[in-house]
């Protein structure tokens, strides 16, 4: 991944033994800790700046426009309009018997955090280069603040979800709200956790190869048609299930539609599997992370 | 040694140059298969007369720390397209001490300051510290040219390593110092470049750590903020807080700094009180120019800057009023037609003079081949202080940078004020006014009249 400087034994330090030293001293920089050191609680003490890059997010985006923060609900808005059109209308796609526009809605709230989160924590170390050159704090601070900061997005778009689901509820529609709704904060960790773990993952390799920069453009595109967004698990032939069923995010999409829709059927093993690979790819991601990050500057 | 706040020991910083490109997937793999197999890595150059297995190894572990000490410690070789920008520096810094760190460009300076702030790390070696360290490398770091000055400075203060509250407390003091509390609510996009400064400035004085790195920060800001901020420097040191001062300016240094280390080509040269250190560093400079980085490609390269008397003798030694002349040895390689040369002497204040083709257009028709342009200025009418000189090349557009406007020597004026006719006895005080003295002369009220001018010694 990166140049492989070696570690090298403490030679010259006679004045005093190193085992008294090394309790003294506040911080010892060395050429390279081990690739399970993570300084995790560095975070905790900086957690001030990690908000801070959150309101920061939150507060520029929006100045100098007129609609501000009513662009979190026009962009699902039109998608899903747009997805009712094409895919419901004119593919004639099958959505389990769920009024289109509800089906595809919760698919886009689910997706957009997703991808929000994986798009812009992928390019943490390029787009940050300049502030990362200047002053230390610890870089997972700066991923970890846009999952948060599209925590707030994803609110938003969820309670327009829920007033529609609402409104459909009350017309009779066929839909079935049911108590796998407390699953909801575990869903949300999940995207985020699997949104960040392969970001960084992504950001932490495009340091040296730019070339992921390009696919990650239209892979993540790729990637939705290969998550139940648009089209219900069900719809997927029997042989090819694993296949998408392979993809973390799907057990979550699904899920997500079965507490709030009643469709499709909630599969725990899915669900357990969709877990375990996002604990995985997150813990990957915060070593791969946390090992460019000490190098990076040389190499950006 | 309960005193010393940073140790650095043996501390290495391997850059490679170049382009990393399309073989770099090629060679990674290549490298870890190797590394995976237990043999040693294939783009790393056999050290000739060792055993090409015992280079592969990891160099510290086989190594005993013998009676040596740190020349016993070995190095691997360099690849073809490696460079050291750091190599085998230690020094320690006491609890108080104001070290500066002075050097040419390319000494490894800046390198040295961003592996002190964790923002790259090491090759080789350690750094240990003691105390929270904050950098300022550059002023305004993570400033959102959107948000207000005030929603500017929690931001900044967050990304320096404050806590909200922190900066809550501190927030009138940093407002009162930047002097911008007339325009606290505005985005600072709108701040001018002063003002913008003065803000970043503020915050990162404000910090209080227990070090503080500081990176030609000063080179910003006019001279009266300039002082303001030597002020607070020396303030923050009285507090029994370290700062680490890596400047171009000499006078600086020797004014603020207790102690300095000289860096050349990566390596320490010496270490001592700031005074003799700034001595001896301009006592080799005047005579062996600094490292000029032209734009790249661009095939124009300038070898030295040789600054000369009257006589023609290479120095770095000036009297008050004496004749200096730069001479600029050039090689271009390709046909450098009417170019704008500027040449201009810097003091602790900031710029003294100049000789500039942008204003005086009396540029040379092309520049071609070796040669060389000579300045004379005829009579320097500077204080005994410490001076840089600078050049910067400009195409004929008078816009595109050839070379880009930098330092590129060095020079000391010496000399007995008496002998010019000045009495005063807060003389030692010269170079926090002024660097210039044009003659003049005091008509008062009893008729007297009085001259002074550092054309030449009155005697």
């Amino acid at each position: 991944m990166i140049k492989a400087t070696k570690p090298c034994l403490f030679v010259n330090l006679k004045p005093e033994p190193s085992d008294r030293s090394t309790t003294d001293w506040d911080l010892v920089i060395r050429p390279k800790t081990g690739w399970l050191d993570l300084h995790l609680s560095d975070l905790i003490r900086y957690h001030d700046l990690t908000m801070m890059f959150v309101w920061r997010d939150f507060v520029s985006q929006y100045k100098q426009t007129v609609l501000g923060p009513l662009w979190h609900l026009i962009q699902p808005l039109f998608t899903t309009l747009l997805f009712t059109l094409v895919f419901g209308r004119v593919a004639r796609l099958p959505t389990d018997g769920i009024p289109p526009l509800l089906f595809y809605m919760a698919g886009i709230t689910c997706w957009n955090y997703f991808s929000e989160c994986l798009n812009r924590s992928s390019t943490t170390f390029l787009g940050n280069a300049g502030i990362f050159g200047k002053v230390y704090f610890p870089r997972l601070c700066v991923p970890l603040s846009i999952v948060v900061s599209n925590m707030i997005k994803f609110v938003i778009q969820f309670g327009l979800f829920v007033a529609m689901l609402l409104f459909y509820a009350l017309r009779g529609a066929t839909v079935h709200p049911n108590l796998l709704m407390l699953l909801t904060p575990l869903l949300l960790l999940l995207m985020a956790a699997l949104g960040l773990g392969l970001g960084i993952i992504v950001s932490a390799l495009t340091v040296r190869y730019r070339d992921l920069q390009v696919l990650m453009k239209f892979g993540v595109q790729l990637l939705m048609y290969a998550t139940p967004v648009i089209y219900p698990l069900s719809m997927v032939p029997e042989k090819y299930r694993w296949l998408a069923l392979a993809n973390p995010m799907s057990a979550v999409v699904e899920t997500f539609r079965s507490a709030f829709l009643g469709s499709g059927a909630l599969d725990w093993s899915g669900l357990l599997y969709s877990s375990v690979a996002t604990a995985v790819i997150l813990f990957v991601g915060i070593v791969l992370f946390n090992h460019v990050e000490r190098t990076f500057m040389d190499t950006v | 040694m309960s005193d010393i706040v940073v140790q650095v020991r043996n501390l290495s910083k391997k850059y490679r140059l170049g382009v990393l490109g399309t073989g770099t997937l090629r060679h990674d793999l290549n490298r870890w298969w190797h590394r995976l197999r237990g043999k040693s890595d294939p783009y790393e150059k056999v050290v000739p007369g060792l055993d090409p297995s015992a280079t592969g190894q990891e160099p510290g572990n086989d190594e005993q720390p013998g009676p040596l000490g740190r020349d016993a410690h070995l190095l691997p070789d360099l690849a073809d397209d490696e460079m050291w920008a750091l190599r085998d520096v230690s020094f320690d810094v006491k609890r108080g001490e104001i070290l500066g760190v002075v050097g040419r460009n390319g000494a490894g300076k800046s390198t040295l300051l961003k592996v002190l702030s964790r923002v790259t790390a090491p090759t080789d070696g350690e750094v240990r510290v003691k105390g929270r360290i904050a950098s300022l490398l550059e002023v305004g770091t993570g400033f959102h040219p959107e948000l207000t000055g005030r929603e500017n400075i929690f931001l900044n203060g967050a990304i320096l390593g404050m806590t909200r509250n922190e900066i809550k407390r501190k927030l009138d003091e940093i407002v009162a110092f930047a002097e911008v509390d007339r325009y606290l609510d505005t985005p600072v996009k709108r701040y001018s470049s002063g003002m913008y400064v003065r803000l970043a400035f503020a915050v990162a004085a404000h910090l209080e750590p227990e070090i503080l790195i500081v990176d030609e920060v000063l080179a910003v800001g006019d001279a009266e903020f300039q002082k303001k901020c030597l002020g607070k420097m020396k303030d923050v040191a009285g507090h029994g807080r370290t700062i680490l001062f890596v400047s171009h300016n000499m006078e600086a240094v020797r004014n603020l700094c207790t102690r300095g280390i000289w860096l050349a080509g990566g390596q320490l040269v010496e270490e001592g009180p700031a005074e003799k250190i700034v001595g001896s560093y301009f006592g080799t400079t005047g005579s062996q120019s600094y490292l000029v980085r032209p734009n790249q490609a661009r095939g124009f390269a300038i070898d030295a800057v040789r600054l000369k008397n009257r006589d023609g003798l290479e120095t770095s030694q000036f009297q008050p009023g004496e004749e200096l002349i730069v001479e600029i040895a050039f090689n271009a390689r390709i046909r450098l037609e009417r170019p704008f040369l500027t040449l201009g002497v810097m003091g602790a204040l900031g710029s003294c003079f100049t000789a500039n083709m942008l204003l005086d257009g009396l540029r040379p028709e092309v520049l071609e081949g070796v040669g060389v342009i000579v300045c004379r200025f005829m009579s320097i009418p500077l204080l005994p202080q410490m001076y840089e000189l600078k050049l910067g090349i400009r195409e004929k557009n008078g816009v595109d940078s050839i070379v880009d406007y930098q330092e590129v020597a060095g020079f000391r004026v010496t000399g007995d004020l008496a002998r010019y006719g000045f009495k005063g006895e807060f003389l030692d005080r010269a170079s926090r006014y002024t660097s210039v003295v044009v003659p003049y002369e005091w008509r008062l009220p009893d008729g007297s009249v009085s001259r002074i001018s550092l054309a030449a010694p009155v005697s």
